[in-house]
């Protein structure tokens, strides 16, 4: 805003600034009748009263300092997994009840003890202070532009431009050299957004039991939650925990599926049927809108229902979006059954699972 | 009073007492110069108002977490190595899970009030939040933020953000379930920002989600880097608040020229100290009684698990709601996607929402031409449009945050969340646009009333028959404080374009921003309801005393 846009404003138009108007003007009725007599309070005209309100602040400060002793003994004296059953509260542990509970009445007291103490007996006159105006006057203005344009031109900045330029040209540049320091911070994403862990054979195993799924195993209308061989705790032969692949929350975060059976004639989709085994079908269970794990599945519609932002697909129809946020269909993984009679990934998905990224294409 | 004496009351015969603490005193003052501002500052005057306690609530709430966090960064771990958790809550022994989850874990049952701790700093978080909120409204809405104050209101904003960032990086960190789902929300919100987002989110998380990088990093985010900065935004926005002196509402011997209050020293300062262990002690009585985030029922994070009803902390849920009623559009184009159902949810609709927050005082500069300084402050219903904007802006807000919660609203009151979901959709446009309508004729309604008790008087309820029959009720006059305080507000004029031609006939230039300025103002100011005049008042008042 410039000054030219201040002159735009035709002064008739802006009502005076309010000035002291502690003088009405000759018959105003709404002229300000300056500031109201102060009205003693009780505390300052009965002793009695006031002794009592020095009383009142004391009790409140022994009540922190009892409380604060308190503190010290839940501290010290409460077993820390004592769980007791309180009216209204329910099972609460007893000793972060009493720390909170004598925390907080140590400190409120002090507080109410304080405001207390100020509201009767300290002064409740009002006092009338003067503001002034922020803007310099004109001798100061004019004082420190001159200051600031002798000091600019002593610098000779404005006459010797391949200075300037050379200036602002290695300014410019060398904040570079931490944004380069940044690179560091990952890889380069590369195509690792398109694969999954699931390869051509990996057996699918029950995320529940650690077990590999026989088609007998996906009764009608149930969920199975599915990942690959290799990122379920599982035991070996001889009872042996075998470790978790490295890396296995990441492949999880990607390679995460769903199995149910449907009715093969429910199925709108020949390619969903084809890519499926005698009506049991593998989806991704990343969501297509931002990523959340889908978990709520409606088996009366085959309507799987993301919990996150409620975007909803169809996975008697290819896992086409019905309802919601995603744009996209859920990725189907191929399955059919291998010759030791489990379900196993005929490969990976086709497409890329969870949220839309720029170069998914 | 010159400005070079010292204001506050303090009377001249005041002795000067002469001791250990003075010569203490002296002797800091003879390297420091401190008398020079103990002499301005001690006494200043900082008027009384209850709303002027929201900011200090926030104030307050900002140190407890200061305090809070202190303790919980020397016994949380920022690590996302695995370890099998051996602790003391038993459900989850043997347990695979971040070391970050463990030492929260710890934290809530194997240290000593370390579960209260957690608690007071997520309680305070919540309530910094809030009283941010409701103190920038309180400042929206008393025009508390003209001139001179316009730089304090946009270091408040800066402050309301950070606080919000700083909120979802605290809770992301103990890498519960929930946490990570909130996590994986925001990888999906910057892997849809075209061209870099996919660069973006590997190097957020160091790789793929979830990686083992993003919880050392936001804990550094969290603990040093937004706290750093808002310490000095705070101590900025303190300084300012104490340069430029504390606005005061209209009343009587109030004035654009004075400050009338309690002086600092001792009464506001026993009543603002007071208030903070006040603010602290309700915090840390929350934090012992009330559970919040109770992240031991939701486990460790596994991206492929989820619980049904998670919900962000509240200030975050306006950007859950808004993610959740958006259509599903997204582009493909030449090979690349474009992801609409993302970005205009969690990035272009909060954008615009906080820009305008942000940009409001310039915004209403420009449209009313109001150079001058204003200390006074507005009572709402005098600035309608003002006004209504910022009731709309809540509503906005609001739905959204409403919408955040469909599948709650869905289960809990047995509705469709398909239904729930379009009326969301058509809210976000309708609802602000009628608050605004409804707070207007609100705000004129007020007026009215006002106009109505200074010309009129007060109802007494007391009805006097006349002699010939006629009932009256008995109006008594206003006190003379209480007619300025409500005729003290100024009615400006909106801005008028000059005439087409000017006196010699000459067509002007007529700029399309001074078009476009001058139909903003007459938005703003048109149709106002005249304050009464004082010849109005001594008409009314000088003959029949009944009416």
């Amino acid at each position: 805003m410039s000054s030219q846009d201040k002159s735009e404003v035709p002064e008739e138009h802006l009502p005076e600034v309010h000035a002291s108007a502690h003088v009405p003007a000759e018959g105003d009725p709404f002229a300000d009748p300056g500031l109201p007599a102060h009205e003693p309070r009780v505390t300052d005209i009965d002793e009695k009263a006031a002794k009592r309100a020095e009383r009142q602040v004391a009790f409140l400060f022994v009540i922190s300092m009892l409380s604060t002793i308190g503190f010290i003994w839940a501290y010290v004296g409460i077993d820390k997994h004592r769980i007791i059953d309180i009216f209204f509260f329910g099972k609460i542990g007893a000793q972060n009840l009493a720390l909170g509970g004598f925390l907080g009445l140590a400190l409120f007291c002090i507080g109410a003890g304080a405001i207390h103490w100020a509201r009767t007996l300290m002064t409740d006159e009002e006092i009338v202070q003067e503001r002034h105006e922020f803007t310099s006057d004109p001798e100061t203005r004019e004082y420190a532009i001159r200051e600031f344009t002798q000091g600019a031109a002593d610098s000779v900045i404005g006459r010797r431009p391949l200075i300037r330029r050379t200036m602002i040209g290695a300014m410019a540049l060398v904040p570079l050299s931490g944004v380069v320091l940044l690179r560091d911070l990952g890889p380069l994403p590369g195509t690792k957004l398109r694969h999954t862990d699931w390869k051509p054979g990996t057996e699918l195993i029950n995320e529940a039991t650690g077990l590999p799924i026989k088609p007998d195993d996906i009764v009608k209308g149930s969920l199975t939650m599915v990942l690959p061989d290799g990122l379920v705790e599982k035991y070996g032969p001889a009872g042996e925990k075998v470790e978790l692949s490295h890396g296995w929350l990441e492949k999880a975060g990607m390679s995460a599926v769903l199995v149910v059976r449907l009715e093969p004639e429910d199925i709108k989709s020949k390619k969903e049927l084809a890519w499926g085994y005698e009506g049991i079908v593998a989806y991704s269970k990343i969501c297509t809108h931002v990523g959340c794990p889908i978990g709520l599945y409606e088996q009366q519609t085959h309507h799987l229902l993301c919990p996150c932002h409620q975007s909803t697909f169809d996975l008697a129809d290819d896992g086409k979006v019905v309802f919601g946020p995603a744009a996209r269909s859920l990725p189907q993984l191929k399955i059919h059954v291998n010759e030791a009679g489990n379900l196993a990934a005929t490969q990976d998905f086709t497409e890329p699972v969870g949220a839309s990224f720029w170069e998914r294409g | 009073m010159s400005s070079e004496q010292p204001k506050g009351g303090a009377n001249k015969s005041t002795p000067i007492p002469d001791n250990a603490t003075v010569r203490a005193v002296d002797a800091l003052d003879s390297r420091l110069g401190i008398y020079g501002a103990a002499k301005k500052n001690l006494r200043k005057v900082f008027p009384d108002h209850w709303s002027f306690m929201l900011g200090e609530v926030a104030l307050y709430s900002f140190i407890v977490l200061l305090l809070t966090g202190v303790f919980l960064t020397l016994f949380f771990k920022p690590s996302m190595q695995e370890v099998v958790y051996d602790g003391s809550y038993v459900p989850l022994q043997g347990i695979h899970m971040s070391q970050a989850y463990a030492s929260t874990l710890d934290i809530s049952f194997d240290i000593r009030g370390g579960l209260a701790m957690r608690q007071i700093h997520h309680w305070a978080a919540l309530i910094f939040v809030s009283s941010l909120f409701v103190h920038m409204f309180r400042i929206f809405f008393t025009g508390a933020f003209r001139k001179p104050r316009e730089i304090n209101w946009l270091f408040g904003f800066l402050l309301l953000v950070l606080a919000m960032v700083n909120g979802f990086t605290g809770y992301s960190l103990p890498d519960d379930l929930l946490s990570g789902t909130g996590l994986r929300i925001a990888e999906g919100v910057v892997l849809a920002i075209p061209l870099v987002g996919t660069y973006v989110q590997f190097f957020l998380f160091g790789g793929e989600f979830p990686g083992e990088d993003i919880v050392p990093r936001l804990f550094t985010i969290h603990v040093l880097l937004i706290p750093a900065i808002m310490v000095g935004l705070v101590t900025v926005h303190l300084i300012l608040v104490f340069y430029q002196k504390h606005t005061q509402f209209p009343g009587p011997g109030k004035t654009e020229k004075n400050v009338v209050g309690l002086p600092l020293l001792p009464v506001y300062a026993a009543k603002a100290g007071g208030f903070f262990f006040i603010v602290f002690g309700i915090t840390a009585a929350l934090g012992g009684m009330v559970q919040i985030n109770p992240i031991w029922a939701y486990g460790p994070y596994n991206p492929g698990q989820i619980t049904a009803g998670s919900q962000p902390d509240w200030y975050i849920g306006f950007l859950e709601g808004s993610l959740r009623i958006m259509p599903n559009w997204e582009w493909n184009i030449w090979g690349h996607t474009l992801s609409f159902n993302v970005l205009i949810p969690s990035l272009i609709v909060p954008g615009v929402l906080f820009t305008f927050l942000a940009m409001y005082p310039w915004i209403e500069g420009w449209i009313t031409g109001d150079k001058r300084e204003h200390h006074l402050l507005d009572r709402p219903r005098n600035m309608p449009v003002r006004t209504g904007l910022g009731v709309a802006w809540i509503v906005c807000y609001g739905v959204l945050w409403v919408c955040g919660g469909n599948d709650i609203i869905a289960t809990h009151f047995h509705l469709s969340i398909n239904t729930i979901t379009w009326v969301g959709r058509f809210a976000f446009f309708i609802a602000p646009v009628l608050a605004y309508l409804a707070t207007v004729r609100i705000c004129k309604g007020l007026q009215r009333r006002d106009r109505d008790k200074v010309l009129h008087g007060r109802e007494t309820g007391v009805i006097k028959k006349l002699p010939h029959g006629e009932f009256v009720e008995i109006h008594e006059p206003l006190e003379a404080g209480v007619r300025h305080t409500l005729t003290a507000h100024e009615q400006p004029k909106p801005y008028e374009l000059e005439p087409a031609e000017d006196e010699n006939g000459v067509a002007r230039k007529v700029k399309r921003s001074q078009k476009l300025r001058s139909r903003m103002s007459h938005w703003y100011f048109a149709e106002p309801i005249e304050k009464p005049t004082a010849e109005e008042y001594k008409e009314l008042t000088s003959g029949h005393g009944h009416h």
